[in-house]
């Protein structure tokens, strides 16, 4: 019974780092590009929320009204302005101006809001459950998985039935002959940065509901997202949550074996499903 | 046999007063000018105060990771931001071998950059089977398990990290000047060999098929260069020597911590500044990068959080404006190559 609860608290973690992934997944998917600054940028929509939800008197999942649409504009102008300039064939200027990027805001966040652990508090949600028959579900939980279950249902449905999701799919298969067909790249391209922070946003503000964070700890996270979209396989993101699940799973059980190994034993799963099936389980794209 | 008859029917066709050389005049006094210098640091420990000594040992440790990141990400095109695996993993091989095992420290460093190049193999093979921007993140994931691993390892201090023993330290050499030479010395060692082995693998076969893959990988590939065991070879070697400056860091620090030694910040944030700064995919550019990153420490140092945005900043803008960096601007400008490495057709002036 116990190893029961283990899978299922596992599965529901799986849903915060589907959330993590989803935007990594989305801008890779778009314009191949692999933002190292993920992570920095989900911890930096948490502190937005602490700060919206100290100024405004707001619960944490109101101030999601705020979060969400300044992390799109933020999303847009970061593309527009700095990653456009380095987009093309060599992955690596893009990939060091995210490096860069993720130093900034981590210093910048030190130095506004100290080193000190953070949580956004829910009041009710921190500690409310559900007895579904011998189990407990928390219900801010349950509401992570659902959260990401709704996401991922309509960032797929954005992609497959609107001009937006045509936009993205055109510029993901061939950006020279979408320029052609009249889309301009520039635009679609910050279009989706600014949709990869939305969804940044609500990863972020769940993240900081769900556990205390400080600005050093996006790396772990950016890292957590990774794994999940790789061993879900590329440009799929229903692939990704099975991906989170996996890996929430491994932490799960990890952590019921000893609580030192919660991670490892996350990492270790990731490195192992890498060599078995380097493409993951659901693969949609060639990297 | 075959080159030199190449060679021969080749030689008519070249017009009269045009030959091709690596060498410059700017090389030749670069590599007369290196000499002295050299020369003139194996001596620093009778000239330079023991602060300067210290500094110094430290730049030169952080100019061997910087021109071993640089052959990794600006030649072979793998870009890594886990090298902190290596330079941790090279500081717990010292630990471990000196205070577990009893080998001698300068025995244990040696060593260390074995067995760091051994542990590199299966990290490759697993890790190359990412593409690109993601073989970035694996590599870190690799870091991660590393850190989390040494965290677990309760005879060297687990997630607290422990010190040198005093036997240990003190069986190096007699009395603490000739200790702080000895370092000083096997820093600067370390730089220059680092640096001559790297000038000599990049005018190498196996150089110019890096240089290639620099410049082209598909063009490279379609030339018949084996692309995949030129990069795990590379990734192989620098992961080795990589072993071998995390020992020497971590002789110099004297204590270690899973922290401080997998740290992203030190061992790789800073060696990644040092390269795009000073110039990406050039060895004079790690170089000058090291010369900026230390003058700038030494001078920002005390900003604290706001010199690492600064540091952040000057890299987003270098690599938006001046991609080859600092040392890029200086040779598109003015032409000149300080270590002889491409090759130029000379005569044609005249």
């Amino acid at each position: 019974m116990d190893w029961i609860n283990v899978l299922i608290q596992g599965i529901l973690l799986g849903g915060l780092y589907a959330l993590f992934a989803a935007g990594l997944s989305l801008i890779f998917g778009v314009m191949r590009l692999v933002n190292i600054a993920h992570g920095d940028l989900m911890v930096g929509a948490a502190y937005l929320g602490l700060t919206t939800c100290a100024t405004l008197g707001v619960t944490p999942l109101v101030s999601l009204l705020l979060v969400v649409p300044a992390m799109a504009g933020i999303g847009y102008a970061l593309q527009r302005v700095v990653l456009n300039r380095v987009m093309g064939e060599d992955i690596l200027p893009p990939l060091l101006v995210t490096f860069g990027l993720s130093v900034i805001l981590q210093n910048t966040l030190l130095l506004g809001y100290s080193a000190d652990p953070q949580k956004l508090s829910t009041k009710v949600l921190d500690t409310a459950s559900v007895a579904v028959g011998p189990f407990n579900l928390g219900w801010l939980p349950v509401l992570t998985f659902a959260v990401a279950v709704a996401l991922i249902w309509a960032l797929q449905w954005m992609f497959y039935r609107t001009a937006l999701g045509r936009a993205f799919r055109a510029t993901s298969d061939n950006q020279d002959i979408a320029q052609l067909m009249g889309l301009n790249r520039a635009h679609v391209f910050g279009l989706a940065m600014a949709l990869a922070l939305a969804v940044t946003a609500v990863a972020g503000i769940f993240l900081g509901m769900r556990t205390a964070f400080d600005p050093s700890v996006g790396g772990t996270r950016l890292i957590f997202g990774f794994e999940a979209v790789i061993i879900g396989g590329l440009g799929n993101l229903w692939g990704t949550l099975a991906g989170g699940i996996l890996l929430g799973v491994a932490q799960a059980v990890g952590s019921k074996i000893d609580p030192g190994w919660q991670v490892l034993a996350g990492h270790v799963v990731f490195l192992a499903i890498l060599a078995v099936r380097p493409k993951g389980f659901f693969p949609r794209i060639e990297a | 046999m075959s080159d030199m008859t190449k060679h021969a029917a080749l030689r008519p066709m070249r017009p009269a007063g045009l030959s091709v050389s690596r060498a410059s005049r700017a090389s030749t006094i670069t590599m007369v000018l290196c000499v002295v210098i050299v020369l003139g640091l194996v001596a620093a420990p009778w000239w330079a105060g023991r602060a300067d000594l210290r500094l110094m040992g430290e730049m030169f440790l952080y100019l061997s990771l910087a021109v071993l990141w640089n052959l990794l990400a600006g030649y072979a095109g793998l870009v890594s931001v886990g090298q902190q695996a290596f330079v941790g993993f090279g500081g717990y091989m010292l630990f471990a071998l000196t205070m577990l095992w009893g080998v001698p420290p300068l025995a244990a460093i040696a060593l260390s950059g074995v067995i760091g190049a051994v542990v590199a193999m299966p990290v490759a093979a697993l890790i190359f089977r990412l593409r690109g921007a993601y073989f970035a993140i694996g590599t870190w994931v690799v870091a991660e398990v590393f850190r989390l691993v040494a965290a677990q390892i309760g005879a060297l201090g687990g997630g607290s990290g422990t010190s040198l023993s005093p036997q240990i330290v003190k069986a190096l050499a007699d009395g603490r000047a000739a200790r702080e030479a000895l370092t000083f010395w096997l820093a600067l060692t370390l730089a220059v060999g680092v640096i001559a082995a790297v000038f000599w693998l990049l005018r190498s076969r196996h150089g110019l098929a890096l240089t290639a893959i620099r410049d082209n990988e598909l063009a490279s590939k379609s030339l018949g260069i084996d692309i995949w065991r030129t990069k795990f070879l590379t990734y192989v070697v620098v992961g080795g020597l990589t072993t071998l400056t995390g020992s020497l860091i971590f002789l110099q620090k004297i204590r270690i911590s899973p922290e401080a030694a997998f740290s992203a910040n030190d061992w790789t944030a800073f060696v990644i500044f040092i390269v795009v700064i000073g110039g990406i995919g050039t060895l004079e550019g790690p170089i000058l990068g090291t010369l900026i990153f230390f003058a700038l420490r030494e001078t920002l140092a005390d900003l604290g959080t706001i010199y690492l945005i600064i540091l952040g900043v000057l890299a987003i803008a270098i690599m938006v404006r001046a991609p080859r960096g600092l040392w890029g601007l200086v040779s598109e400008k003015t032409g000149v190559d300080l270590f002889p490495l491409s090759r130029r057709v000379r005569g044609l002036d005249r």
